[in-house]
């Protein structure tokens, strides 16, 4: 009876909370005349202008990649053959779908366990009083000050007495422990709920457990998302922790295996830079769609950053 | 308006945390009581962040101070030498050569970067329509993988080939070999940087809509032209996020490390000298795990956590007569 109370409660406040989140702030400001004029012309050519340039990349990693060897630097649009050849040859020359896995592997549990561990800190920071929250919170900041380089060699030297070294475990288990940026964040999103609804729910008997997994992390879904989107992206697109962790590569993640494909095939090797060109095009292509599947909670999570940052 | 327990954690401007106010009518004792169940049960939550501060933070922080007073290859044991890493720091002609190449990029990629994203952000803010279609033009390069960028780099910025020298030569430029000449690759690596500039877009953007409207109407009754309104309206009124993202740029410049390190170095790069890609972060990446020079590198360690220590502390101070804060009084 309990959990359906509660049930219950959480349903009903938690579109209000959603809809609160995603209305924040003014609503947009547009000037009161909407008829064109040559300033806004303007505005809108210089617009395209600047998407073309962002956009273009893209377009001609793409176009390359579907070149034969001999025009990927023709720097053509449209290329004059266009062949799917490139994507057969990388598959051939590299492991790419057991790199793809090994990234997909350490970036889900990446995400998946900073966005609990880090909710959970977050939780106890923002819900409960003890004494030496304040400098104890405090300290969750500092860490976020302190430059990787400093942990990096005793991190390292951690993982090598363990025997890890070589394997995935070093890329994602630290994030068993929490994030500070992600502890930051979480704690701001539940310092924003109400009380009441927490303390309604202690009344009812229900556990302090069961106060965070059933009322307030179903409410802090749009931050928790965010959580999972930005270490998504950050697992998936890091090269410096394979660089030093992975020695074989049948563990290395995709990053890492481009810039052994880089190594084999661009300036030290064969020049086979239609190689390099398809694979950049894999590595890339998921984090362009993660981006178009969560793109609301991206934009606005770098914009609660900056703001409460 | 923050309470004492909270002092160093709650900023300006938070909702009081939790549960603030509801307990000051509690009879004593069972507050006691509450508080005593609070505390154990807020251990038990945050207790993974201790756990791994104390492994992943604490214990790494000491031990690094103490590699850096030794020798230390990984296979012997480290070898006490006081502070001859700290004396080969400033004798090392490659820390020089790499401090100068990572303070030049620093210098000047952090001003464009910020200029460049605050020009889009307000572009962004004036569009009527398609708003979301150029705000998503403006952030995708910023999803692409770091060593994609590096790779983007060298096959765009060709000396002779490349996209960018083939538009420069559209307008009669003969564009430099941006990849091999010495003199051109790190004004080259900043050019591709600011591709990345999305989420800066964002912070500027979030920043402006928040300026309230009536500011530039009385703007407008004084007679203030765009431009006038943007320096003396609406730059002040977003000179947090200015602030913030100049911060955080600049750490993030000091330590930048993967599309250099992709684009110049690695097993496949022996055709050229790549001396002015030379990174800090790379220089100590080297010497931590391809020279096992871990004493050494942890001392370079230092050195950097001290020199990103002082920057960060002038610009705050700077910040202060600068930034304003809405509703701040210092």
């Amino acid at each position: 009876m309990t959990s359906e109370a509660l049930d219950a409660g959480s349903r009903a406040v938690a579109p209000a909370i959603a809809q609160a989140e995603l209305s924040r702030g003014p609503s947009r400001l547009r000037p009161p005349r909407r008829t064109w004029t040559i300033g806004r012309a303007l505005i809108l050519l210089a617009l395209i202008a600047c998407s073309v340039i962002f956009i273009y990349p893209f377009i001609w990693l793409l176009s390359a990649s579907l070149k034969p060897r001999s025009d990927v630097f023709d720097n053509m649009l449209i290329p004059q053959t266009i062949t799917f050849h490139n994507y057969l040859t990388v598959w051939q020359q590299a492991p790419m779908a057991l790199w793809l896995v090994n990234t997909l592997f350490v970036t889900v549990l990446a995400a998946l366990t900073v966005a609990i561990s880090s909710a959970m800190v977050a939780w106890g920071f923002a819900y409960f009083r003890f004494p030496l929250r304040g400098p104890l919170f405090g300290l969750v900041l500092a860490t976020m000050m302190l430059p990787g380089a400093v942990t990096m060699v005793p991190v390292f030297l951690i993982w090598n007495s363990l025997g890890m070294v070589g394997t995935l475990t070093p890329l994602w288990a630290q994030n068993l422990f929490g994030s500070a940026f992600y502890i930051f964040l979480l704690r701001q999103f539940f310092l924003g709920l109400p009380r009441d609804m927490f303390e309604a729910a202690t009344i009812d008997g229900a556990g302090n457990w069961s106060i965070f997994w059933r009322i307030a992390v179903p409410l802090c879904r749009p931050a928790l998302v965010v959580t999972l989107l930005f270490e998504f992206q950050a697992a998936w697109t890091d090269l410096m922790r394979p660089l030093i962790y992975l020695r074989d590569a049948s563990s290395y993640t995709i990053p890492r295996g481009l810039k052994a494909l880089l190594d084999q095939f661009g300036f030290g090797g064969d020049w086979h830079w239609e190689i390099i060109v398809t694979a950049s095009v894999i590595a890339t292509v998921p984090m362009i769609l993660l981006f178009f599947a969560g793109q609301r909670h991206f934009v606005q999570g770098i914009a609660t950053t900056g703001s409460k940052g | 308006m923050v309470s004492t327990t909270t002092g160093a954690a709650a900023g300006r401007g938070q909702p009081t945390p939790v549960g603030e106010s509801a307990e000051v009518n509690r009879p004593q004792r069972r507050y006691r009581a509450s508080r005593r169940r609070d505390t154990l049960a807020a251990l038990a939550f945050i207790s993974p962040w201790i756990v791994g501060f104390l492994l992943f933070t604490a214990w790494p922080v000491l031990y690094s101070a103490y590699l850096s007073l030794t020798d230390y290859d990984v296979i012997n044991d480290p070898n006490f030498v006081g502070l001859d890493n700290y004396k080969e720091l400033f004798a090392d002609p490659k820390i020089a050569l790499s401090l100068a190449n990572t303070v030049f990029y620093t210098l000047i990629q952090v001003p464009l970067h910020v200029l460049v994203s605050l020009a889009l952000a307000l572009l962004l803010n004036r569009a009527m329509r398609a708003a979301g279609f150029f705000r998503t033009a403006f952030f995708l390069p910023k999803m692409t993988p770091p060593v994609a960028v590096g790779i983007l780099f060298l096959l765009l910025f060709n000396g002779q080939s490349g996209l960018i020298n083939t538009v420069l030569g559209w307008f009669g430029i003969n564009g430099p070999a941006w990849t091999t000449d010495p003199h051109w690759v790190k004004p080259g690596l900043i050019l591709m940087s600011l591709w990345t500039v999305g989420s800066s877009v964002i912070i500027f953007l979030a920043a402006l809509r928040n300026v309230p409207l009536d500011m530039y109407d009385s703007g407008k009754v004084d007679g203030a032209n765009w431009w006038q309104q943007t320096i003396h309206i609406t730059t002040p009124m977003i000179s947090g996020s200015i602030f913030f993202v100049v911060v955080v740029n600049t750490i993030a410049a000091f330590q930048t490390f993967s599309e250099a390190y992709t684009a110049f170095f690695g097993s496949g790069n022996t055709t050229y000298s790549n001396d002015a890609a030379l990174f800090y972060a790379i220089y100590l990446f080297q010497q931590a795990f391809q020279f096992l020079h871990m004493g050494y590198a942890s001392a370079m360690a230092w050195l950097l956590f001290v020199i990103i220590l002082i920057i960060t502390l002038i610009q705050v101070r700077v910040s202060r007569r600068l930034v304003y804060l809405e509703g701040e009084q210092r």
